[in-house]
């Protein structure tokens, strides 16, 4: 994915935000610094309590923070109140006006900035047949079903052309069905209007889809902002590694480190290449993660060896669950299915596990 | 496996339910029943008459009373209501604080302190200004009707606004809503159904209130109730049986009202 530096729609400098005080002091956010570009659909992800939550309602005004800036395209926002803001939310409720119709709802907004009635009318109609519910414009919100208050809730939110969309983990409330059919819409949606989507969740499967570039958090603080190549492929720290997607932690010493590459011998001997992440400070032993997909069984001898313990199938592919020889730890292999063939191992069989080049990666903790 | 615990099948409930039942329905039958009576007495029946009805819809002590009780119920209740409405914004709209809970137990001031010492303390306040100022109008029953309503608007407004979605509010202020426009368009048509149920259940216990009101008042100044104690003194004919009965379907009216109003959701 070539890197496009463009202009930045949002700047957060060293936003810090502290609840409560003295001895109950808790910093939702530790100095926290971000650029997200225009048109970008730019996911911030994290387990529940990481903050991310946090930093959206920073950026729509709902909250102040306690230091730091905010800048939408230069100008500092941070403490202008959300009626003042050129910034949209869709609310995680969808937060829905029960006593308004579906069209008076998207029109609300272009209503409080005082446009002329022409104008609000024809917007709403562009907008109901952007999120195709043209035929419910005159219900009321509660006689339509759930995807379809989604629907109004973004219809809404883009009505008045914001410069910055925020979405509030939009999805959770849909079953998987609906979810992955609005995650579709959700992102031809932001490709049709070229706004900027901030987009929050705790779900790595939706960051990874739909996202052109994520900021993974946990504890307050960003550990590492990338596409979802980068984030997947090329994960910082342990934390970003085991968060997202499944993977095997190996021990291994590094040496000659060049160009972000290294060789990493591992423990059963074998050295291997590996990728280094930004921020690595040189030591003794260091951590090697090798995504399960990654990895090959091959009868024989490879970088690693050990004992078949589990074979797991799920349809697409298989998890080898192989003990390592030495380390006693677990090593699991994805393998691709096949149709009519098995996975050509049997529990208890010895197998060898070859790492390929640039399947490894040094974590900077 | 034993029965499960059922309070009506224990012994003496339907027993004692009935005397209960009796004890609160009987008296209010029997008043209603002898505002039909021919006869001019309370306890002997002479024969079906709406006579007293009559004799009450054109005695003009009881129309004065009548037009003054509505007159200080509609603006008192009015009042209260506003009072309670921005009382209870004031204390949902807000993360709890310290101090909270007494500011609560400041709005229901009136549940609690007994109503003989409000109107004792309100008599001896009220003259003072009275001296000073020499007015002696229906501004102090006014005054003083609308501040023992506000409890009775406020718990009704605030148990609406606790329900409500604080999102709602704040999606109004994502979309370019001002506060004052956030709270007209958004909060002030959701919270209608609370503020109509607080307004009239103020309006009854204002129209029912006797024992301030007595203290209070000025010469001349009599409400509906005030006058029917001062009647009773002087002995009873079916005529304020048959005050009361209007009174009692007024009441009901209102209350069915407000049962309605405030069980209605969005």
């Amino acid at each position: 994915m070539p890197e496009q530096p463009g202009k930045n729609a949002i700047e957060v400098r060293g936003v810090r935000k502290v609840f409560g005080a003295g001895e109950a002091a808790v910093a939702a956010l530790d100095t926290v610094s971000v650029s997200i570009r225009e048109n970008e659909f730019f996911t911030l992800l994290g387990p529940s309590g990481c903050g991310k939550t946090t930093l959206l309602r920073l950026i729509a005004g709902f909250d102040y923070p306690s230091a730091g800036e905010i800048l939408l395209h230069g100008d500092d926002i941070a403490l202008l109140p959300p009626f003042k803001r050129p910034v949209n939310t869709v609310f995680q409720s969808y937060a829905l006006f029960p006593h308004m119709t579906v069209a008076e709802n998207i029109g609300f907004g272009l209503e409080m900035l005082r446009k002329p009635k022409a104008e609000i009318k024809a917007r709403v109609a562009e907008m109901l047949k952007l999120v195709r519910m043209e035929h419910l414009a005159s219900r009321r919100t509660s006689q339509i079903s759930g995807g379809q208050q989604q629907r109004v809730a973004l219809a809404r939110a883009l009505a008045p052309q914001p410069k910055v969309l925020l979405l509030d983990e939009p999805l959770s409330a849909l079953d998987y069905k609906l979810r992955k059919e609005m995650q579709i819409e959700l992102k031809r949606l932001q490709n049709q209007t070229g706004i900027t989507f901030i987009f929050v969740t705790h779900d790595q499967e939706e960051a990874l889809t739909m996202s052109d570039r994520i900021a993974v958090m946990s504890a307050g603080k960003i550990l590492q902002v990338g596409s979802p190549w980068d984030i997947y492929d090329k994960p910082a720290d342990r934390f970003v590694a085991d968060f997202i997607g499944e993977t095997n932690f190996l021990t291994a010493s590094i040496a000659g480190i060049e160009n972000g590459k290294a060789r990493a011998t591992l423990k059963s001997g074998a050295t291997i290449a590996a990728s280094v992440a930004d921020g690595f400070q040189p030591k003794s032993e260091a951590t090697v993660v090798v995504r399960p997909e990654h990895a090959k069984l091959v009868k024989g001898k490879a970088e690693l060896s050990g004992t078949v313990e589990n074979i797991v199938y799920f349809g697409t592919d298989t998890h080898i669950h192989v003990r390592l020889d030495g380390s006693n730890d677990l090593f699991i292999v994805r393998q691709q299915n096949a149709r009519n063939a098995d996975c050509g191992f049997e529990t208890g069989d010895k197998a060898g596990i070859a790492i390929g080049d640039d399947a490894a990666q040094v974590l900077r903790d | 496996m034993a029965k499960s615990f059922s309070i009506r099948h224990q012994p003496g409930f339907t027993t004692i339910a009935a005397v209960c039942f009796v004890a609160l329905y009987m008296p209010i039958i029997v008043l209603v029943v002898y505002a039909f009576n021919e006869a001019p007495s309370t306890s002997e029946w002479g024969g079906f008459s709406l006579k007293w009805f009559q004799s009450a819809s054109q005695n003009a002590q009881v129309i004065d009373a009548t037009l003054r009780s509505f007159q200080i119920a509609a603006i008192a209740a009015t009042l209260a209501t506003i009072a309670a409405t921005m009382a209870a914004l004031a204390t949902t709209r807000t993360p709890p604080y310290p101090g909270l809970t007494f500011k609560y137990a400041m709005i229901n001031q009136p549940l609690m302190v007994p109503e003989i010492v409000t109107g004792v303390a309100l008599l001896i306040f009220f003259s003072r200004i009275k001296i000073f100022t020499g007015y002696s109008g229906l501004g102090y029953l006014i005054a003083a009707h609308t501040a023992f309503c506000i409890p009775f608007a406020y718990l009704p407004i605030r148990a609406r606004l606790e329900n409500m979605d604080l999102s709602l509010e704040r999606a109004a202020a994502d979309l370019y809503a001002t506060p004052w426009q956030a709270f007209r368009r958004v909060t002030l048509p959701l919270l209608w159904p609370g503020i109509l149920a607080g307004l009239m259940l103020a309006f009854v216990i204002s129209l029912d209130d006797v024992v301030i009101t007595e203290f209070v008042k000025s010469g001349g100044q009599d409400t509906l109730p005030t006058y029917m104690l001062g009647q009773i003194r002087r002995g009873i004919t079916p005529e304020i049986n048959a005050i009361s009965t209007a009174f009692l379907l007024l009441s009901v009216v209102i209350v069915t009202l407000f049962f309605f109003v405030s069980r209605k959701r969005d």
